[in-house]
């Protein structure tokens, strides 16, 4: 007799229950009933930004090498987890096992290279200004705020960790809405960074209905940026819509046309695309003189 | 906020409560008042404000020679020069004085008598400063028994530069004491003080031990006058009548020989300390040549044609 | 009767060259718009300048089409180096004739001569040297290696730097390949259409570059016109949040550079002077007419009572009136109604309880006018600290603590430039890193550069213009 796990929300480094009471049974790909995951409301999204907003400016007042090394560390607790993951990997995608591991190794591996991107970017996308005055002029590369990322439906780790991943490499918090049906990698990641250095808040990871649960992130005011890639192609132009009322800053794929092609191919190596979506560039001025 | 008698002998008390004053007061950003200096620049002073200024500005010349090779007849012609700049147009302010050497300040006294041309001489081992008190301070006496109604010193900029406010103060409160009624102007030498932080404290220890005037420079250092430390020196001016009611005056001496440089320091005594430092009695230029650049201009607007350097004398 | 009265030294108005009529540019080539003719007038006198074509929806058409012709067939394909060197060539012309640029500018918009002159119009020839450089370099710039134009821009400018934000617009657009249709706004379309004169003679080939005069319909036509790929705007939030709904779900790209409701904090340690300097410079500069204007005067409350005094004194030498005079440091606003804005801004200020200090200015018979002035007793709830005026309105408040300072600079949904006075370098930076603003100015204020990256956080907008920066907003990458 094996003892069933039960998956939960994770807000603030703490993993409650969903507010509403409400759970909806999740099935592998095959039709067997893997777990009643909780199924996040309004609420849930409204508490969980509350809890990114909170972790904001720790996590972003954070060095660079610091938040590489939590990353690092994350990528670390994968790694140590790698059957437990393949298994849900496997479960939930209805791949095989060595298919499944090579996702938990890729996850691992893109998680390694925004580690490394976080004190990098500030280098490639910023520096000195060449003015013509007598002042010192710099701009830097800081983190947008607080992002709501719809993940990715079909690939539940690789995809999540790809969107996840670059929101925070550059100091942002965030509030993942996992795969809808395929949920659980994403619960699990969230109790490996429960026990990981990153500072609770900084990810919370709701499951539920990216449909219910979206336009509340992207109505959000104290929500700085969204990151529709999870959203169905029809409901693109809404959420962007909505994003308008805060300007928050948006990715979507095709641009948030409701006819792009289906969901990316994970396993390319990522542009800064994703990173340079949710940054902001701050330029410093100041007079030289004696 | 104006500071009581008892609150002004407490800054002056000693060398550290000197000292804390001189360096709490606000700094100074270089490019800053750069930036404002340059600005004020830009006015446009055209047709009967720059009739006013130009005559303005000739009335405000402490006409100057200070060589080696000064004989008592060129302080004789330049005094002629100083009482009738233009012999041409009597209309023609005079200027505010000549300023000689100790030396030769009998021969101005002499030459200027009956006018209404003061008398400036340097004292205190000008340009360097380089001498004990007591010569400095003998320097000051024989110009002033010559009859010099003003006295140009300058502070010992070593002493500044070290820290030794105290001494400066001192000196130039002992300078104060030996000029007796003539008038006190201090220079600062800032082009050897270099920073305009410096200029500023050095502006107020200065006011602060009594000086009539601050000015900027002997003339023998480079840089001497510049917009932006008559911007700051101005600056200090207007805050020291606003603080302890007493209301001293700007000489900007070295550099400035155009009559466009002129206009563009009167616009900044204008805007920057005020219209009532608009006066011979608060400001001064030190200058030999800027004078016939003033009388030229005053030919171009009293005839439409440009002026020749025929038509001004020498001196 | 001042002792030093500085006589008037006003530009002469000739320079200008001012036509009865002007209009629109499409295709290379100037020709009346289909909407009715706008009268573009003197702010300063209310006098009519000239007759503007504006354009109608369909001439927005047919410029989108010439500009899609002009990507397709020469300008998208053109090597850079052959692209760099027609905005060298428009840069040259700018310079050329920027005297006459100048006084237009200052005729349009009422912005002061030595403004127009000494800021405007260098700064727009800037720009493009600037861009023209990156032409031909546009694979290090580090978006790949062959970055690629994303087509047609479509963009629409403010009224307050007429030529200024044309060139901002347009100069990267074009170093980067695109083509573009530029609206500038209702109230100053001149000096843009004497940029296209300029363009046009500069041979740039026809439809690289239309610009059309027009109001807001005519901007909307263009943002939403489906013929376009991209769609940069500056101008006020709530227009940019429309054109953000109304781009959603198209897979248009966007830049928005939008209001802002700048703090200028001022530190007990301030050099005091140049502080006084920067806050003049700062909401005073141009009318206030500045998007990223200082307009909340944050001040340690320890030197509130020497900063205050002093300020007032400044305003005091400050001199407004004619646009043309030399000597003019405020001009007039540029509308009627952007001064009934102010007007109305400025009474919620005296009904919310805050003081009102006016500068003692005379205010010219004819024209629209806004004296400098200064409200104190301001609180961060009063909507003259909340709301954008856009006009020579300053609203001083106090703080006693660095924390605070930036609690209060920040406590905002604009955030699109800052301002920090202090001696202190440790706490310059400190602040600076705190501070959710895209431009902070430390010991200095409203510094403009092409090579410096310019935009906002939160609802100040969002891409970056100037600098390499500038750059990304107009490629695919």
């Amino acid at each position: 007799m094996t003892v069933r796990k039960t998956y939960k929300l994770y807000i603030g480094g703490a993993f409650p229950r969903s507010e509403s009471g409400r759970v909806y049974p999740v099935t592998s790909s095959s039709g067997d009933l893997l777990a009643q995951a909780a199924q996040a409301s309004r609420k849930d999204v409204r508490d969980a930004v509350v809890a990114a907003r909170g972790a904001f400016a720790g996590w972003s007042g954070a060095t660079a090498y610091n938040r590489g090394q939590v990353i690092y560390r994350i990528a670390e607790m994968l790694e140590g987890r790698r059957d437990q993951f393949a298994a849900e990997v496997a479960a939930a995608e209805g791949l095989g096992t060595a298919a499944a591991e090579g996702i938990v190794d890729a996850s691992v591996d893109r998680l390694v290279w925004y580690a490394g991107w976080t004190d990098k970017y500030a280098q490639i996308t910023g520096g000195a200004n060449p003015v013509s005055g007598p002042y010192i002029n710099y701009s830097v590369p800081e983190p947008s705020g607080v992002i709501g990322v719809l993940a990715p439906q079909q690939s539940s780790l690789l995809g999540l960790i790809s969107v996840v991943a670059p929101v925070i490499a550059m100091g942002n918090t965030c509030v993942v809405v996992s795969s809808f049906a395929r949920p659980l990698p994403a619960i699990s990641l969230a109790e490996a960074l429960g026990t990981s250095d990153l500072p609770g808040g900084v990810v919370n990871v709701l499951s539920g209905s990216a449909a219910e649960l979206a336009p509340w992130l992207a109505a959000h005011r104290d929500v700085n940026g969204i990151d529709i890639t999870g959203a169905a192609p029809e409901g693109r132009a809404n959420l962007l819509r909505s994003a308008s009322d805060t300007v928050k800053r948006t990715y979507s794929p095709a641009g948030g046309r409701a006819d792009g092609p289906g969901e990316e191919d994970w396993a390319t190596e990522p542009a800064l695309r994703r990173m340079a979506a949710f940054v902001e560039t701050k330029t410093v001025w100041h007079p030289l003189g004696i | 906020m104006t500071v009581t008698g008892t609150q002004q002998s407490e800054i002056t008390r000693d060398e550290s409560s000197l000292r804390r004053f001189l360096h709490g007061l606000p700094g100074v950003d270089q490019v800053g008042a750069q930036d404002r200096a340059a600005a004020l620049a830009t006015r446009s002073i055209k047709t009967t404000a720059k009739a006013w200024a130009i005559d303005a500005a000739i009335s405000m010349v402490d006409l100057t020679t200070l060589e080696g090779s000064d004989t008592h007849g060129k302080v004789r012609s330049l005094a002629a020069k100083a009482r009738r700049p233009d012999p041409s147009d009597l209309s023609t302010p005079t200027v505010a004085a000549v300023c000689v050497y100790p030396d030769l300040v009998a021969t101005a006294v002499e030459a200027l008598r009956g006018s209404k041309v003061g008398v400036a001489s340097v004292a205190t081992a000008f340009p360097s400063g380089r001498a004990s008190l007591a010569t400095k301070l003998h320097d000051v006496r024989e110009a002033v028994a010559a009859g010099a109604t003003e006295i140009d010193m300058v502070i010992d900029r070593g002493a500044f530069l070290s820290g030794r406010y105290g001494q400066v103060f001192d000196e130039i409160v002992a300078t104060k004491a030996a000029c007796g009624t003539a008038h006190l102007k201090v220079i600062l030498e800032t082009g050897e003080l270099v920073t305009l932080d410096n200029a500023r404290r050095a502006s107020w220890l200065a006011l602060l031990a009594g000086g009539d005037f601050i000015k900027t420079s002997t003339g023998k250092v480079t840089p001497a006058a510049t917009p932006p430390v008559a911007l700051v020196m101005l600056q200090a001016v207007r805050d020291f009548a606003a603080d302890h009611g007493a209301v001293r005056g700007v000489k900007l001496a070295g550099g400035i020989r155009s009559t466009k440089d002129a206009v563009r320091y009167l616009v900044m005594v204008n805007e920057v300390a005020g219209e009532q430092w608009l006066t011979p009695d608060l400001f001064r230029f030190g200058a030999s040549t800027l004078l016939n650049d003033l009388l030229q201009q005053r030919h171009k607007l009293a005839t439409g044609a440009y002026d020749g350097p025929d038509y001004v004398s020498m001196d | 009767m001042a002792i030093f009265d500085y006589a008037p030294a006003p530009e002469s108005r000739d320079l200008a060259r001012l036509k009865p009529h002007y209009g629109i540019f499409i295709d290379g080539a100037f020709r009346d718009g289909t909407g009715e003719a706008i009268k573009t007038i003197n702010p300063a006198t209310e006098e009519p300048l000239a007759e503007v074509a504006e354009a109608g929806v369909s001439d927005v058409d047919d410029a989108v089409r010439a500009a899609r012709r002009a990507y397709d067939n020469v300008w998208g394909s053109m090597p850079g180096r052959e692209r760099a060197k027609y905005l060298y060539r428009i840069a040259r012309a700018i310079q050329e004739r920027g005297r006459e640029l100048a006084v237009l500018e200052s005729l349009d918009n009422g912005k002061p001569i030595k403004e127009s002159r000494d800021t405007d119009i260098p700064l727009a020839a800037a720009h493009f040297f600037y861009y023209a450089g990156w032409a031909d370099k546009l694979g290090y710039a580090g978006f790949g290696p062959n970055p690629q134009p994303l087509g047609v821009a479509g963009q629409v400018i403010p009224w307050n730097f007429p030529l200024l934000m044309a060139a901002w617009k347009i100069a990267p657009a074009l170093a980067a390949g695109n083509t573009v249709v530029l609206k500038p706004a209702e109230t100053t379309p001149l000096t843009a259409l004497v940029l296209a004169e300029i363009i046009a003679e500069c041979d740039l080939p026809p439809g690289v570059v239309n610009i059309l005069a027009g109001g807001p319909e005519v901007g909307q036509a263009l943002t939403e016109h489906p013929g376009i790929d991209k769609v940069a705007f500056t101008g006020s939030t709530e227009v940019g949040k429309a054109i953000q709904r109304a781009l959603a779900g198209t897979g248009r790209r966007l830049s928005l550079e939008l209001g802002g409701k700048a703090a200028n904090i001022i530190f007990e340690d301030a050099p005091i002077d140049q502080a006084v300097e920067g806050i003049v410079n700062g909401i005073f500069f141009n009318q206030g007419h500045v998007c990223c204007a200082g307009s909340r005067l944050l001040v340690q409350e320890s030197i509130a009572d020497e900063v205050l005094p002093a300020l007032q004194r400044r305003l005091g030498t400050l001199r407004m009136g004619d646009p043309l005079d030399k000597n003019t440091d405020i001009g007039a606003i540029n509308s009627a109604v952007q001064l009934a804005r102010i007007r109305e801004l400025a009474d919620s200020g005296d009904d919310e309880g805050a003081s009102r200090w006016t500068a003692p200015c005379d205010i010219p018979d004819r024209g629209f006018w806004f004296p400098p002035t200064i409200f104190t007793g301001v609180s961060q709830a009063n909507r003259i600290a909340r709301e954008e005026i856009f006009g020579p309105v300053l609203s001083v408040l106090t703080f006693r603590t660095p924390s605070e300072a930036v609690e209060k600079a920040n406590n905002t949904p604009y955030g699109l430039s800052a301002g920090i006075w202090s001696e202190k370098g440790s706490r310059i930076l400190w602040t600076a890193q705190r501070l959710r603003a895209g431009v902070v100015w430390a010991n200095t204020f409203n510094r403009f550069d092409p090579a410096s990256p310019f935009g906002g956080y939160k609802e100040s907008g969002f891409g970056r213009e100037g600098g390499r920066h500038g750059l990304e907003a107009y490629l695919a990458y």
